[in-house]
């Protein structure tokens, strides 16, 4: 398509993008358009408050959760490479015995995606979902009434199953055991990114 | 058990190997003489059906001579023929529960060979039995009998216990193999058998393409009976099981149409392009049509089930009405009364299980599995029966090419439409899915009986289709059903994994499902969680409102879900003989506290129980408190409501039998609560014991921060609070240092009776001290500020006696 092309010469370093991330060029442009059209006043970079706008991810609730996900480390701005980065974990995975053990681990991987994951319970980046962090998920996500008594009874049980070194705070480790029987790949894939 | 019997003596074993036969040999032989019996006692021996109306003349001839000559009056009579229909079918369905008893307990068979070989085994061997008794074979698989009696239970079962989650998610796939799947093995079928029956020197030229074609319509559609009956006893993982599954009972629509339609215009002869595009409209109603009519019906049942709070007794009777007059429903309108009772079942389950009490809940769950149960053995043992009473007309061809045709339409079909689902699934179907799946197409009685619907003056072939039907339907339960277990094993198909879900699971599942629609949201896409989502929240704002009765709409899935974990726990452990931790009657005062300011009425507090004054709740746990046998602290938490009914009024009956069944258990919970604990000591006397017992709140609760304190609602006690489970480790730890692990159950004892025989304060007062050295704990200190429990010494034991 001509217009594939036209609009993928506009990204810079987009053969790197692709190959990073294994995107095709449709899906580059897919992505560039919806960039562009959240990217308001067209800055070329995204700001939290474009995100914001999205109004269903206001009604989401763990939205600013995820929201803070793309804007890691205190940055304030996100462009079009790191955006499609994130995305690139929601990838379907490929047949895994194809894959040269050698290469680095694809970022659309049942770990990364499961560390993706991780780091949206984690939010002080210590490497452990502790009590109080699990706390404050269970809380956003029981929107409707719920006493604190039930929300602090149901984090100490998990704590409790999932706590194999005994330490109080779920590990990466922890959770991804925790999460051995569920299937990563489909729970975390986006159809169309395929 | 049949492991059990093994585990015998030699000699044990083969007794009850002895036993088992010497039943099955008597039980048969009894139903093939009562049958026999049964229609030559009754006075009129010509017609065996409905012999009660002819009966009546005779008798009255019999007693207008009675009246002329005097007889001696008569003390004994044997009168059948009023009785006989109840008692015949009664008669057969003792013998098929009795047929299911007797393979369960011979050891081995029931590994070897599936249930539903043996029974038609067994209907084979009765069918014989009447047959040498001169007795015409009764036509026991009525068409009429099985589709409204046999089979609605069967399904009823199916759609009230459907993972839904796993259905909906490969729903595409299923449609496609049940749709396109069936249709291509009726046309492949129907079409090369008309072939084959053009060939010179078959001598079947005279069937024409319509039947032909009905007949593969009917041959074609997986039978979802006999896949439960078959994959029942393979285990294999969910989502072959719920791909097999769900495509025999999406198939009923196709078949229904396909019948209905080849069965019309056999008579005519043709089918025009009109008559195709008809069909299609047709299929479509009656799938639909089906669905809405079980739907409708569902959510009448779930309303009336946010009504019976008060009538609990006629609870359970509600789903089933529902769903039987859902089924008949479409029936009536010739619309797939399969669909229409899964829809029924499915719609209705998440309200009802909501409203209903946990007794119903039971009540419901083992009447459908018994009535499923029996119906299944019934229809097998009956495709027995039938079988033996022909007519058959025996044709080698036709037979043999019908069975070679099936299987091969089958295994082109699966792995054609393998191939094309393959490009859309994210989770891709391997070879060794394939395989199962094209060999766990099982026919089976809906076949025959559409068979044996069929009019014989349409379809002069009628019995030589008949024969051919039964001939595919026992190939494929025993040549299939009883290698496919050996085959699974083979090919190393992952099995179903046993292990109950976990609360972690749930939550993450959760989060990611949240995630997911985020992402979705960002990217722009409507695609599978944005709409799950929409529906969620439609469910939630307006569906549950109506249906859910009380506050209890607003529970998220989350906490019924934790409710329900903890209430099987807490069921667990009561039937293990106790061992539960009462904390003090504090807790719920300081709970009560907590809640006033929320003013939510408890939303579970109808769920289970009649409500309870706060005083007798009080009483109640004083008892429970002095006669529920702890041997040690329990960090687990559970559900004190339900505890506190059923254990009331179930569990003090096998209090006493199941004291040794504690040491087990508690081991086990020592592995599973993964901390230090005393351990047991069996040998404990009474006193030891409960003053352990009634010392644990005090313990308990000092160390409970009151965040976790339970509240009336449902949550549990403290136990799941790490900190508490820092500070009992400490305190047991402490104990352990000072002495050995031997005398570690004495010297707790005497520390605790030091506390309990003190007044509280005095109590607090050591158990400060004691505490000091760990550290103040502010929640600690504020827990000291609350009254022990109350003296217990003068608890005698009522229930121990």
């Amino acid at each position: 398509m001509g217009s594939t092309n036209s609009t993928l010469s506009k990204i810079p370093n987009v053969e790197e993008l692709m190959r990073e991330t294994g995107f095709s060029p449709a899906h580059i442009v897919r992505l560039y358009d919806r960039f562009e059209s959240l990217d308001k006043e067209k800055t070329g970079h995204l700001r939290p408050e474009d995100f914001g706008a999205i109004n269903r991810l206001a009604t989401n609730p763990i939205g600013d959760r995820i929201i803070g996900a793309f804007f890691s480390a205190g940055q304030e701005t996100l462009d079009f490479h790191s955006f499609v980065k994130i995305l690139a974990h929601f990838r379907p995975a490929e047949n895994h015995r194809l894959r040269d053990p050698s290469l680095p681990e694809p970022v659309n991987s049942r770990t990364s995606k499961l560390k993706f994951a991780f780091q949206l319970y984690d939010l002080d980046k210590d490497g452990k979902i502790s009590r109080a962090e699990l706390l404050q998920v269970l809380r956003s996500m029981m929107e409707t009434q719920v006493t604190e008594e039930q929300l602090e009874s149901i984090a100490d049980r998990t704590i409790q199953e999932a706590d194999l070194d005994r330490d109080d705070a779920i590990s990466f480790e922890e959770f991804r055991k925790s999460l051995d029987r569920v299937n990563i790949d489909h729970k975390m894939s986006i159809r169309f990114l395929r | 058990m049949p492991v059990g019997a093994l585990s015998h003596s030699p000699r044990g074993s083969r007794g009850f190997l002895e036993r088992g036969l010497l039943l099955l040999v008597v039980l048969v032989f009894l139903e093939g003489i009562a049958l026999p019996l049964g229609a030559a006692s009754s006075p009129d021996t010509s017609a065996r059906n409905g012999a009660a109306g002819h009966g009546q003349p005779d008798d009255h001839g019999g007693k207008l001579n009675e009246t002329h000559e005097k007889k001696a009056f008569p003390v004994l009579k044997l009168e059948y023929a009023p009785i006989r229909m109840p008692f015949e079918i009664s008669l057969w369905v003792l013998l098929a529960s009795l047929m299911k008893l007797g393979f369960h307990l011979i050891p081995r068979l029931s590994g070897i060979v599936p249930e539903s070989c043996l029974l038609i085994v067994v209907g084979l061997l009765v069918g014989g039995l009447i047959k040498l008794a001169g007795e015409e074979v009764p036509p026991v698989l009525d068409s009429k009998l099985f589709f409204l009696c046999l089979l609605p239970p069967i399904i009823l079962d199916a759609g009230y216990f459907l993972p839904i989650r796993p259905f909906i998610e490969n729903i595409g796939t299923i449609l496609m193999f049940a749709v396109i799947g069936t249709l291509w093995n009726a046309f492949f079928v129907g079409g090369l058998l008309y072939a084959v029956c053009q060939i010179e020197g078959t001598h079947l030229s005279q069937v024409e393409l319509l039947p032909c074609l009905l007949f593969g319509s009917i041959i074609s559609a997986v039978d979802p009976v006999a896949v439960l009956a078959v994959f029942e006893e393979i285990h294999i993982n969910e989502l072959l099981h719920i791909l097999v599954f769900g495509e025999s009972l999406l198939n009923d629509a196709v078949t229904v149409v396909l019948y209905h339609l080849f069965e019309e215009y056999a008579a005519a002869g043709e089918v025009t392009v009109m008559d195709t595009f008809l069909g299609v409209i047709a299929f479509l109603i009656v799938s639909l049509g089906g669905v809405a009519v079980g739907a409708i019906y569902g959510i009448l049942a779930a309303f009336t089930s946010r009504f019976t709070s008060h009538t609990r007794v006629i609870e359970p009777l509600f789903p089933f009405v529902y769903s039987y007059m859902a089924y008949l429903s479409a029936e009536m309108f010739h619309l797939s009364g399969i669909m229409a009772l899964i829809a029924c079942g499915a719609v209705m389950r998440p309200y009802v299980e909501a409203n209903i009490s946990h007794k119903s809940h039971t009540t419901i769950k083992y009447f459908l599995k018994m009535l499923s149960s029996v119906s299944e053995t019934l229809i097998f043992i009956f495709l027995g029966v039938a079988t033996v009473a022909g007519p058959h007309a025996w044709n080698w061809t036709f037979v043999s090419v019908t069975v070679i045709l099936c299987l091969v339409s089958r295994v082109i079909g699966v792995v054609g439409l393998t191939f094309i689902i393959n490009k859309f699934r994210i989770v891709k179907l391997t070879t060794k899915d394939q395989f199962i799946v094209a060999y766990g197409g099982l026919r089976g009685a809906i076949a025959f009986s559409l068979g044996y619907l069929l009019d014989k003056d349409h379809f002069p072939l009628r019995t030589m289709f008949l024969t051919a039907i039964i001939t595919e339907v026992f190939f494929t339960v025993f040549v299939q059903g009883m290698t496919i277990k050996p085959l699974v094993d083979l090919l190393a198909v992952k099995k179903k994994q046993e292990a109950k879900r976990s609360i972690n699971e749930e939550i993450h599942t959760q989060f990611l499902d949240h995630l997911l629609t985020g992402i979705e949201d960002i990217c722009g896409h409507y695609g599978h969680h944005h709409w799950k989502d929409k529906l969620n929240r439609f469910n939630k704002t307006y569906i549950k409102k109506c249906l859910i009765s009380g506050e209890r709409y607003n529970e998220p899935q989350l906490i019924a879900f934790y409710h329900k974990m903890e209430f099987k726990q807490a069921i667990e452990l009561v039937e293990s003989g106790g061992g539960v931790k009462m904390p003090a009657s504090v807790p719920l005062q300081v709970s009560m506290q907590n809640i006033q300011p929320k003013k939510q009425p408890p939303p579970d507090a109808d769920r289970a129980l009649p409500q309870f004054t706060k005083s007798r709740e009080e009483e109640i746990r004083k008892i429970l408190r002095s006669n529920l046998q702890k041997t040690r602290q329990r960090l687990r938490s559970y559900n004190r409501h339900t505890l506190v009914a059923d254990p009331y009024e179930d569990g003090w009956g096998d209090y006493l039998l199941k004291k040794q069944r504690m040491v087990d258990i508690e081991k086990r919970m020592t592995q599973m609560t993964n901390y230090l604990t005393v351990p047991a000591a069996p040998s404990d006397s009474p006193t030891l014991r409960r003053t352990r017992l009634t010392s644990d709140p005090s313990a308990f609760f000092t160390k409970a921060p009151p965040g976790t304190v339970p509240t009336i609602q449902v949550e549990l006690a403290s136990p799941q609070s790490p900190d508490s489970v820092n500070l009992v480790d400490e305190s047991s730890k402490k104990g352990v240092s000072a002495q050995g692990p031997g005398p570690k159950s004495g010297a707790d004892p005497t520390k605790e009776q030091g506390r309990m025989v003190n007044p509280p304060s005095a109590g607090k007062g050591e158990t400060g001290e004691e505490k000091e050295g760990e550290g103040k704990n502010p929640a600690l200190l504020r827990c000291l500020s609350d009254p022990g429990p109350s003296n217990e010494d003068e608890e005698d034991e009522p229930f121990l006696s």
